[in-house]
C-alpha cells in the first residue's frame, strides 16, 4: 500500500507543480533559518565539561557589601570576582577536593634566538590543582606539583601551539621558556585543549574569545614576580596603595576561583565553610553588612554571567517564529490541495477505503513535501552556517558548524513539522462525505 | 462594493481564511520586533566619534623588556618623536586606550567628595598634550594640557591628576547650566580634579548596553602610561596619506628599539577597523534579522499568491455567473482585493496584540526598550502593502474569466 500512496502523492505533486515547488521552498527556508540559527546557539549554549560541570562550583563573596551595587544594576549579586585576600586565604583553608584561584595574564617571552622579535602570549597563573579539577588533557608530561606552588617555583605548562611556535613540536619537557626575562622549566604540554566557553574565567573572558592561551604559571609564581593581571579589574573604590602590591591590598576583584564538590552533601559544607569565613571576616571588622555569599554549580554560573550572547537567543527565537510562520502556511497550502480533491477522496471512499487509507494517503503526501524541503534545507542550511562568519562576531561564527547530528535533525524537523502541519488538512480531507462528492459531480 | 457576500463566502472557507490570518499576524508581530531592533542596532553604526578617523591609526605596543617606569616613559618620548618625524605623519599621542576599543578603564564621577550613589559614569583616556591635536578633537573651551602637567604612571599607580579635560556630554552631565569650566569633579577619590577643558565629542572606549546611559561622557587626564606592558600610540597620518603612514610606522618603531610587540595581525589597526570591529555585532544582527525579515515577508507574500490562486481556481465557474449577470473585470478584481484587506485587517487586529506582546517579552527578558507606535504603524502599512500586492495577479486572472464559464460543465 505504500508504494501506491508514495505514487499517487507524487503523480498529486506533479499535477500542480507550482504549489508544490512553492511549498518545498517554504519548508526549506523555514527550516533552514532555524536550523542556522539554532547551530549557532548549540555552538555557545553546549555544556563545556559535560560529564564535570555538575560537580564544578565558582563561591562569590559579598567583600563589597551594598556600596558595591551602587549603580544599582545587579540586583542584589554579590561580585563576581575575588579580591586577592579572600581568593588566598581560600586557598590556603584548602576545603574543597581541588580548587584553583586564577587570574589573567599576557606575559611576553623572549626567543633565544636574537635576531628574533619577542613575542606575546596570553594565559593564566593557577594553581597545580586546576589540571586535574578541569580534566585538562596533556600531550606531553605534566602538571606542576602542589609543592611548586608553595615554592614559587619557576615553572609552566605552555600550549600545543607555543610548544609547535618554540620547540617545533619536540617534547620540551624540561627545556626552558623566557619570560619576561626570567626563564621558566617546562613542566607539560597540552593537548589541543581550548575549551568552549572559556569557563573556568568567564569574567574575564567573557567566555568567547579570540585571544589564545598559551601558558600556565604557577599563581604563586606570578604573584611573586609581579606579574600584573591582564583581565578585568573592578574597584568599588580606588586602591590605597600603588603599584601591583597595592592591587593585592585593596578590595577591587580581579581574580577567578573554582572548586570541585563531588556530592550534594561537599557543596552544603563548602557553603557553610563561605558563610563562616564571611561571618570570622565579619566579626574581624572587615565587613558590617549580613552575609549574601553565593556557591553557584557550573551550569547555572555560566547562566547567570549571561554567557550566551542575548543577540544568540533572539535570533533563534525569531528564527523558530519564522519557521511557525511557514508551517502555518504549508497548513494553508496543503489545505487548499487537499480539498480541492474532495471528488477523489469522495471516490476512493465510495469504493471502500476506511478514513485510516485517507489519512495515510496525505500524510505520506505532506511527509514527501517535508522531505523535499528537508533535503533543500539541508543544503541552505549548510550556505547558511558557512555565512554566518560574514555577520557574526569571529570569535562565536567560528565555533558554529555543521555535523551529522545537525543534519539529522534538519531532515527530522522539516519532515515532522510539515507532517504536523499536514495534520489538520488531512483530518478535513478524511471527513469528505463521499456521498455529496459522487453527487455534485 | 458590499462586503456581507465576501464574509458569506469566507464562511465557507474558515480554516483557510483563519491560516491566512494567523499567518499575517505572525508575520507582522515578527516582522515588527525585528525592524525594531534593526533600528536600534543601525542608529548606533553612524555615531560620530568625534575624532578625525579619516586619518587616524593605532599601535598596540607591548614592550618585550621589563621596563621601569622612567625606562619606560624614555623609551615612549623617544617613540613619539621618531613617529613624528615620519614623513607621513602628522602628530602622535601616547594613550591607554582609545574611542571605541571595545573596552578600557571607566570611574565613577561625583560632584562632592561624600556622595554615595554617583552622578555618572566617564570612560577615562590618559595622555598628555598631544592628544586633542591628533585626535582632531575640537577643544570648545578652557584650555589644553601643557607638557608640566603631563605625570609619567607606573603600573597601578596611585595618581590623582588635579586637572582634567572632559567631553561636553560629560561636562552637560555634572553642569546642566553650562558653567562646567573650572569646576572640580571627584573620581572615586575625596581629591578633586578641576575641568580645565572641554572637547567638543569624545566617544566612550566602550559601546554596549552597560554603557549606553553614559553615551559620550569620558575624561582625558594628563597622564602617561609609563608601565611594564605597554601602551597603544594614536597616530595622525597627513591627509591621504594614511596607507603610506601605516606602513612606516611600525618600521620606525622597530628601527629605534626591536625589545617590542606590536601584533601582525591586531597591533595596527586603522579607525576604519577600529569602527567596524566595534559594531561587528551589531551589524552582523541588523543583517541577519533582515534577511529572515525578507523572507518571511516573501513567504507570506507567496503563501497568499498560492491560496488565492485555489481559491480563484475553485471558484472559476461562480465568477462566470456573476460575469454573466453583468458584473464587470473590475467588480471581480475588487471582490478579490477587499476579501484579502479583510482577511488582512483581522490578522492585523491579532497581529498587533501579539506584536506588543512578543516586545514585552523581549522587553522583560533581554532588555530591550518598549517599541513605539510608529514600528507597529509602519508594519500595518507594510503588511496591508503586501497582501493586497500578493493578492493582485490572482484577482486579476480571475477577473478575466468569461462569462460563458458559467455554461461549461466543471
Amino acid at each position: 500500500m505504500l508504494g501506491y500512496y508514495l505514487d499517487l502523492a507524487l503523480r498529486s505533486l506533479k499535477r500542480s507543480p507550482g504549489l508544490t515547488t512553492l511549498m518545498i521552498l517554504i519548508v526549506g527556508f523555514g527550516v533552514a533559518a532555524s536550523m542556522t540559527s539554532y547551530s549557532v546557539f548549540r555552538a555557545v549554549s553546549g555544556d563545556p565539561i559535560p560529564w564535570k560541570s555538575s560537580r564544578l562550583f565558582v563561591p562569590q563573596i559579598d567583600m563589597w557589601g551594598p556600596k558595591g551595587r551602587r549603580d544599582g544594576t545587579n540586583n542584589n549579586e554579590p561580585p563576581d570576582a575575588m579580591d586577592y585576600t579572600d581568593a588566598v586565604a581560600m586557598m590556603r583553608e584548602h576545603r574543597a577536593k581541588y580548587q584553583s584561584a586564577m587570574y589573567r595574564v599576557s606575559p611576553s617571552i623572549v626567543p633565544p634566538d636574537a635576531s628574533k622579535h619577542p613575542i606575546n602570549v596570553g594565559g593564566h597563573a593557577v594553581y597545580s590543582e586546576f589540571f586535574p579539577m578541569l580534566d585538562v588533557p596533556f600531550k606531553f608530561g605534566n602538571a606542576w606539583g602542589a609543592d611548586s606552588d608553595a615554592q614559587r617555583a619557576a615553572v609552566i605548562v605552555i600550549s600545543d601551539k607555543l610548544n609547535q611556535k618554540l620547540f617545533g613540536g619536540a617534547n620540551s619537557i624540561g627545556k626552558t621558556v623566557n619570560i619576561d626575562g626570567k626563564d621558566y622549566r617546562v613542566t607539560g604540554v597540552l593537548d589541543n585543549w581550548s575549551p568552549k566557553p572559556v569557563f573556568y574565567d568567564v569574567v574575564n573572558t567573557g567566555g568567547f574569545t579570540t585571544g589564545q592561551e598559551d601558558v600556565f604559571l604557577p599563581f604563586t609564581r606570578a604573584i611573586d614576580v609581579g606579574m600584573p593581571n591582564d583581565g578585568n579589574t573592578n574597584c568599588a573604590e580606588i586602591p590605597k596603595g600603588s603599584g601591583f602590591v597595592g592591587l593585592q591590598q585593596s578590595s577591587c576583584i580581579w581574580i577567578s576561583y573554582m572548586a570541585e564538590l563531588d556530592d550534594k552533601a561537599a557543596a552544603s559544607a563548602y557553603k557553610d565553610y563561605l558563610d563562616g569565613y564571611f561571618r570570622d571576616q565579619k566579626a574581624a571588622g572587615r565587613f558590617d553588612w549580613p552575609v549574601n555569599n553565593r556557591l553557584r554549580d557550573l551550569p547555572a554560573w555560566l547562566d547567570s554571567e549571561h554567557v550566551v550572547p542575548s543577540d544568540t537567543k533572539i535570533s533563534l527565537m525569531v528564527a523558530l517564529g519564522l519557521l511557525v510562520a511557514c508551517l502555518v502556511n504549508t497548513a494553508g497550502l496543503l489545505l487548499a490541495k487537499f480539498l480541492r480533491r474532495s471528488s477523489e477522496i469522495g471516490v476512493r471512499r465510495a469504493l471502500g477505503a476506511p478514513r485510516m487509507a485517507i489519512y495515510m494517503q496525505f500524510l505520506i503526501e505532506a511527509g514527501m513535501v517535508g522531505l523535499t524541503g528537508g533535503v533543500l534545507g539541508l543544503m541552505l542550511t549548510w550556505v547558511g552556517v558557512r555565512c554566518v562568519s560574514w555577520v557574526l562576531p569571529k570569535e562565536i561564527a567560528s565555533l558554529a558548524h555543521v555535523d551529522l547530528a545537525l543534519l539529522m535533525l534538519t531532515l527530522a524537523v522539516a519532515v515532522l513539522a510539515t507532517m504536523l502541519a499536514g495534520l489538520y488538512p488531512t483530518f478535513r480531507a478524511s471527513r469528505v462525505q463521499p456521498a455529496l462528492q459522487l453527487k455534485t459531480n | 462594493m458590499q462586503i456581507q457576500p465576501i464574509l458569506a463566502a469566507l464562511r465557507r472557507h474558515k480554516a483557510g481564511t483563519l491560516l491566512i490570518a494567523l499567518q499575517i499576524a505572525l508575520t507582522l508581530a515578527i516582522v515588527c520586533n525585528a525592524l525594531f531592533i534593526i533600528h536600534q542596532r543601525l542608529s548606533h553604526l553612524s555615531e560620530p566619534s568625534g575624532v578625525d578617523e579619516a586619518n587616524l591609526f593605532v599601535i598596540e605596543n607591548f614592550w618585550g623588556v621589563q621596563y621601569s617606569t622612567q625606562e619606560a616613559s624614555s623609551e615612549i618620548k623617544a617613540d613619539l618623536a621618531a613617529l613624528r618625524q615620519l614623513p607621513a605623519v602628522e602628530d602622535a599621542a601616547p594613550s591607554n586606550s582609545y574611542p571605541l576599543r571595545g573596552g578600557g578603564w571607566d570611574n565613577f564621577i561625583s560632584l562632592t567628595p561624600e556622595q554615595i550613589k554617583p552622578t555618572t559614569d566617564a570612560s577615562v583616556y590618559i595622555s598628555d598634550e598631544s592628544l586633542i591635536h591628533t585626535l582632531g578633537v575640537k577643544l570648545i573651551a578652557g584650555r589644553d594640557f601643557t607638557p608640566d602637567e603631563v605625570r609619567d604612571m607606573g603600573t597601578r599607580e596611585n595618581i590623582h591628576p588635579p586637572v582634567v579635560i572632559v567631553s561636553k556630554a560629560m561636562a552637560d552631565k555634572l553642569f546642566p547650566d553650562g558653567n562646567a569650566l573650572g569646576k572640580p569633579l571627584y573620581s572615586m577619590s575625596a581629591e578633586p580634579t578641576v575641568i580645565i577643558g572641554i572637547v567638543e565629542r569624545l566617544q566612550r572606549e566602550e559601546v554596549n548596553t552597560w554603557s549606553a546611559p553614559f553615551v559620550n561622557q569620558s575624561l582625558i587626564w594628563p597622564m602617561r602610561q609609563a608601565i611594564p606592558i605597554g601602551l597603544y600610540y594614536i597616530v595622525r597620518a597627513k591627509p591621504g596619506q594614511l596607507a603610506a603612514a601605516m606602513q612606516e610606522a611600525p618600521k620606525a618603531l622597530y628601527g629605534r628599539n626591536r625589545m617590542r610587540i606590536i601584533d601582525s595581525h591586531d597591533g595596527l589597526l586603522s579607525f576604519a577597523q577600529v569602527r567596524q570591529r566595534a559594531y561587528n555585532r551589531d551589524r552582523g544582527m541588523a543583517v541577519l534579522l533582515g534577511i529572515i525579515c525578507v523572507v518571511l515577508l516573501a513567504i507570506t507574500g507567496a503563501g497568499i499568491v498560492g491560496l488565492t490562486s485555489f481559491w480563484v481556481g475553485q471558484r472559476r465557474k461562480q465568477i462566470g455567473v456573476r460575469r454573466a449577470l453583468g458584473a464587470t473585470h473590475r467588480d471581480i478584481l475588487h471582490y478579490f482585493l477587499t476579501e484579502n484587506l479583510l482577511i488582512s485587517l483581522g490578522g492585523i487586529a491579532v497581529g498587533v496584540l501579539l506584536t506588543f506582546g512578543l516586545n514585552l517579552w523581549l522587553v522583560t527578558r533581554f532588555e530591550l526598550r518598549v517599541m513605539p507606535l510608529a514600528y507597529v504603524l509602519s508594519g500595518v502599512v507594510i503588511l496591508l502593502l503586501l497582501g493586497q500586492g500578493a493578492v493582485f495577479a490572482p484577482a486579476l486572472r480571475a477577473s478575466r474569466v468569461s462569462p460563458v464559464e458559467a455554461t461549461r460543465p466543471v
